[in-house]
Order: structure tokens, then C-alpha cells, then sequence
């Protein structure tokens, strides 16, 4: 007897986002990006159309990280301490599809970089990868209100990606993007009501559906990522059931997840390779993201993103 | 649920003079207030007043056709005035409706079939509507046959139970109520249910508040949609906190206005 496989049919899809622009639509981009506008749940390819693959970024640091573990280090060898030449190592050997430049050095407790000097970085890194951009503030409410405008200004018509507006503070980061022509990343403290309240606040402030992406502060595996799994599918059956302000693509970000467990980094001989385990815990969340939903992955690791880029391809062939 | 909006309809009398002089800008005006105030469907009746009710009909569905591509509930009990409108309905409608009368259901299913749209099943017989739940799960239940017969989807029937005016026939709301729960039992996809809810304050004082209430009695036993007065912003607002309350609609602080926005 043949099996018929049970169909699920859903009312809607995800939004689509198109990342970056190109000199066609007034940037210098060489490439764009498109996020979303999957039909259906992760990899039921026989149920409903996922026109986009997932979207694997690598994230960059403004500030030459201290501490990283010699595993996570050593692909980067001496670029670490250049956002540049860090970005475009990420896009030319390592295939990232586009770059999350963190501006953690603007963070008062750490170097309290100036506006205009993170905005220099911004043009630095874009002038040195031909991708899209994510610029990511350091999460201090004032200090990113006063950096997200001068390094929005100095991307104008890039088409970027800019993080993140939260429910008490979404205004500046709102006006930016729209003023300058970039998209916005809404943040929740893994609370999908939260989600939803910041969706309606920048759309009643005028960002189309079709600009924002969701973002929820999630950990990595061992780290309550079970409850994040759960957020993230609720998220999106909402969106499949008809609920378009839960319907943008959503962001996930491992690297620094993952490599903040023990389990990564950790000398601890009966864990296993020391060499190996980093990575797979990133792998390991990222995929585990990817499953519930997630449409964009934020890497550090760069064999991390191969495993997942791997599987994400393995799993989509029908 | 689907919110019907029940405005475009002859019997009120702005409308029956609008469809008389052919006057677009009122119907048009009326499709556009009820889409903006969160109506998913726009229910179309030509009236009792229309000297050529088939014409009037097309005009309608024309007339809104170029405003809006919501899906559009035509609304008569003649199968001619049905087709009128069917046949120039570019996009999704629901036929309003047939009874359970064999002679009825022979003229109106065959037009669900051809147009492949959903319809609307009256839980109505020869005797008229039945006392209780039980009655009208077997009309439910011949309707559900009729369609199969039809090769209409059994998810496309919806089943009105049919709400009788409350200050009249004070028993049937909880029978109705009843009804409702036990739809999803006749069969597999499950029909949906539906209510013509304005009928139940029908002569009756504080309508708003009679009709608001019962909604949501309505809702919390599996009600799919309404026909209803989709501009009454207090019973829409009822209706979408019930959707929360239910777990149908993922709560925020402004769950009112996200509602309203996911719908535009």
C-alpha cells in the first residue's frame, strides 16, 4: 500500500526581505541577500515553497576580542585585531553570505568609541566586502541612539540591516533606517508577545513588514535552548497561520552563544577534542535554530557555518 | 474567525437607493469601511427592493471588484441572483447560501461545485428551523452528504445553526451554542460554522451589547465566522480579545491594533 503523506495547509508565508543594495537600487553592494518567504515549516519542502535558502552570516567584532579560546582564534590568525580585513576574510574564504559588524567597542565600559569613529569602521568594512551588512550597537540604550544615526548616515542607501530596536527603545533606530533606507532588527527577550509589541511599534512608526527582522535573545545548547526552539516554531506557525506581525524572518545568533558554555572551551579531557567541541556546539545550535524556524544564522566559527551550511543543503534536497 | 461585513445589503436604505441610482461612491465608500474597521469578507445582497435583482447583483460585485480583491459572501436565497454574481467574480466568494430543502440544495450545490467556492449550509428544512442542537445536526448532516455527493470538500460547507432573536425564543442561543461544538463531528476535514449574529438581538434593546456577547459565547464553543456589523468597533474588539483569550491570536500589549494591522 502506498503511504500518502498528510499535507498540511497554511494560510500564509513569511515575509521576504531583500538584504543590501546594489548600484541599481542607488548602493554599492555586488550582491544581495533575500530572507524568508517560506510557505511552509523548515525543510517540508514537499509541503509548501521555501524559495530561499537559509542565510549564514559571520559576525565581526570592532574591537579585537580577548580571551577567545585558541580553537575559535586561529582560523582568523592575524585579522582579529582589523574589522576590514576580518569581514572580507569571512565573505572570500569562508563563504559567508554577508557580515554583522558588532559595534561592542561603542559600549561605555568598554572603549566607549566615538559615533563618528564607529561609523569610520562602517565604511571600512563595507568598503572591503562587496556583501550586505548588519550593524549591530553594543545594546546600551543611549550610547546606540547616538551611534546607530552617524553610522546609518554613512551606509545611506546600503540597504543594511540595523540592530537593534526593543520595545522601550525603538524610536532612533526606527527613524534611521527609514531616513536612510535600511531595515530594522526587533529584539525580545525570548517572550514572543514581546516580539509582537515591538513588530506593531515600528510598524505604527512607519517600517514596512517587509524591512524588519525578528530577533529573540536566545542561548545556545545546554543553555534553556529548548525554550528558545519552542519561541521560535510558535513564531513561526504564527506567521503560517495568518498573523503577519509575527510574519518577518527571524535572526538567530550562535557564535557568541555557543562559545560562552563551558562545554566549548573548556580542558576537560573526558569532554572530548578540545579542538573539535567549539565548534560543534555552534554547529549544533545553529542547526538546532535552523529546525525551529530561524532564516538567518549569525556564525564566529567559520568550520561551524561549513557543518550547517552542509546539512541546510542535505535537508532541502526533496 | 472570519469576519463577514453585513453593510452592503438593499435592505438598508442607503444602499437600496445607491444600487436604484447606480451610485458607485456609496458602495464602494461602504466596502472600504468595513475592510479598514478589520472585515475579512464583504457580505453583497442585493435587497428585497431591486426591480432586476440579477443585474443589481453583478453591478454590486462589479462595484466593489474595483476597490477591493477581498473575498466577497453573495448573499441571496435565488440561484439565479447567485449565478449573476458568480459569474463575475473575479477572485474568492462564498455562496450565502442554501437550505437543507433537497430542491434547494439541487439548485445551490451544483453552483459551489462548478464556481469550486466555499458555501454557506442553513440548518433549514421543509418544517423550518428544529428546536434544539439535535435537529439541526441532522440537517448539518444531510448537507454534508449533499455536498460529497457534489464533490464539494466537506471543509468548504459552512454550517449556520442558524440564531433566532433572543426576546422572542430565549432557548436557542444555548442550543446553538451547542451546535456548534458538534460540527467538527460530521466529518473529516470538519465543516466550518458560521452565524448570521445580528439575528439574534433582532427587536430586542441594547442590540450592540446582545450581539457582542453572544459572539463571544459563540467563539469559545469553535464559531469559524460571523456575518455581523464589522463597523461596531466594540464587538470587533470583543471579538479579537476572545481570539486571544482562546489562544488563537498570540497576546501583545497592543493585541487590538496588531490584530487589526495583521489584517490589512
Amino acid at each position: 500500500m502506498e503511504l500518502e503523506l498528510p499535507i498540511e495547509q497554511w494560510s500564509d508565508s513569511v515575509s521576504t526581505v531583500v538584504l543590501g543594495a546594489t548600484s541599481e537600487d542607488g548602493g554599492t553592494r555586488t550582491s544581495t541577500v533575500t530572507l524568508g518567504g517560506a510557505a511552509t515549516l523548515p525543510f517540508l519542502d514537499f509541503e509548501g515553497e521555501a524559495p530561499n535558502p537559509p542565510v549564514l552570516a559571520m559576525e565581526v567584532l570592532d574591537t579585537e576580542p580577548e580571551g577567545w579560546p585558541e580553537p575559535l582564534a586561529a582560523p582568523f590568525g592575524d585579522v582579529l585585531g582589523d574589522p576590514a580585513a576580518w569581514a572580507a576574510r569571512c565573505v572570500e574564504e569562508f563563504d559567508a553570505d554577508l557580515i554583522c559588524l558588532k559595534l561592542i567597542g561603542a559600549d561605555p565600559l568598554r572603549r566607549d568609541a566615538s559615533p563618528d569613529e564607529c561609523a569610520e569602521t562602517v565604511r571600512k568594512v563595507l568598503d572591503a566586502i562587496g556583501v550586505p551588512l548588519i550593524i549591530w550597537g553594543c545594546g546600551d540604550y543611549d550610547k546606540d541612539n547616538e551611534v546607530i544615526p552617524v553610522c546609518s548616515q554613512v551606509a545611506a542607501g546600503e540597504r543594511c540591516l540595523l540592530g537593534t530596536a526593543r520595545e522601550d527603545n525603538y524610536r532612533t533606530i526606527a527613524a534611521s533606517a527609514l531616513a536612510d533606507g535600511h531595515l530594522v532588527i526587533g529584539e525580545s527577550p525570548l517572550d514572543i508577545s514581546i516580539q509582537k509589541q515591538v513588530n506593531i511599534l515600528l510598524t505604527e512608526q512607519g517600517v514596512p513588514g517587509d524591512r524588519i527582522v525578528m530577533y529573540q535573545v536566545t542561548g545556545a545548547v545546554g543553555y534553556g535552548v529548548e525554550y528558545a526552539y519552542s519561541i521560535l516554531e510558535r513564531t513561526r506557525l504564527a506567521a503560517l497561520t495568518g498573523d503577519t506581525m509575527l510574519g518577518m524572518p527571524m535572526v538567530s545568533i550562535v557564535g557568541s552563544e555557543a562559545w560562552k558554555a563551558k562545554e566549548a572551551w573548556m580542558e576537560e579531557p573526558a569532554w572530548g577534542s578540545l579542538e573539535r567541541r567549539g565548534i560543534l556546539w555552534e554547529a549544533a545550535t545553529a542547526e538546532l535554530f535552523l529546525l525551529a524556524g530561524t532564516d538567518m544564522v549569525i556564525f564566529w566559527h567559520p568550520e561551524a557555518l561549513k557543518h550547517t551550511r552542509w546539512l541546510a543543503k542535505d535537508l532541502s534536497k526533496s | 474567525m472570519q469576519a463577514i461585513g453585513e453593510r452592503i445589503n438593499g435592505m438598508f436604505r442607503s444602499i437600496g437607493r445607491a444600487i436604484g441610482e447606480h451610485d458607485k461612491q456609496v458602495i464602494q465608500d461602504c466596502a472600504r469601511t468595513q475592510l479598514a474597521a478589520g472585515g475579512d469578507v464583504l457580505d453583497v445582497n442585493v435587497g428585497p427592493a431591486a426591480a432586476d435583482e440579477q443585474a443589481a447583483m453583478a453591478w454590486l460585485v462589479e462595484t466593489i471588484r474595483e476597490v477591493t480583491d477581498a473575498p466577497l459572501s453573495l448573499d441571496s436565497t435565488k440561484p439565479a441572483v447567485i449565478r449573476a454574481g458568480l459569474e463575475v467574480c473575479t477572485g474568492e466568494k462564498i455562496i450565502n447560501s442554501t437550505t437543507g430543502v433537497p430542491e434547494k440544495m439541487a439548485e445551490m450545490l451544483p453552483l459551489a461545485a462548478e464556481y469550486n467556492c466555499p458555501i454557506v449550509g442553513l440548518c433549514i428544512d421543509a418544517d423550518g428551523v428544529p428546536r434544539d442542537a439535535e435537529g439541526r445536526m441532522e440537517i448539518a448532516l444531510s448537507l454534508v452528504a449533499a455536498c460529497m455527493e457534489h464533490g464539494i470538500p466537506t471543509d468548504h460547507l459552512y454550517v449556520d445553526a442558524v440564531i433566532l432573536p433572543v426576546n422572542a425564543l430565549q432557548h436557542v442561543p444555548p442550543e446553538i451554542c451547542r451546535a456548534i461544538g458538534m460540527v467538527s463531528a460530521l466529518a473529516d476535514p470538519p465543516p466550518k460554522t458560521i452565524l448570521g449574529l445580528s439575528n439574534v438581538s433582532q427587536g430586542a434593546a441594547q442590540r450592540e451589547l446582545l450581539n457582542r456577547t453572544f459572539l463571544v459565547m459563540a467563539l469559545a464553543h469553535g464559531l469559524d465566522a460571523a456575518i455581523m456589523d464589522v463597523t461596531d468597533q466594540e464587538l470587533m474588539e470583543a471579538m479579537i480579545t476572545a481570539e486571544v483569550l482562546l489562544n488563537r491570536q498570540v497576546y501583545c500589549d497592543d493585541f487590538v491594533s496588531a490584530y487589526l494591522a495583521s489584517r490589512r
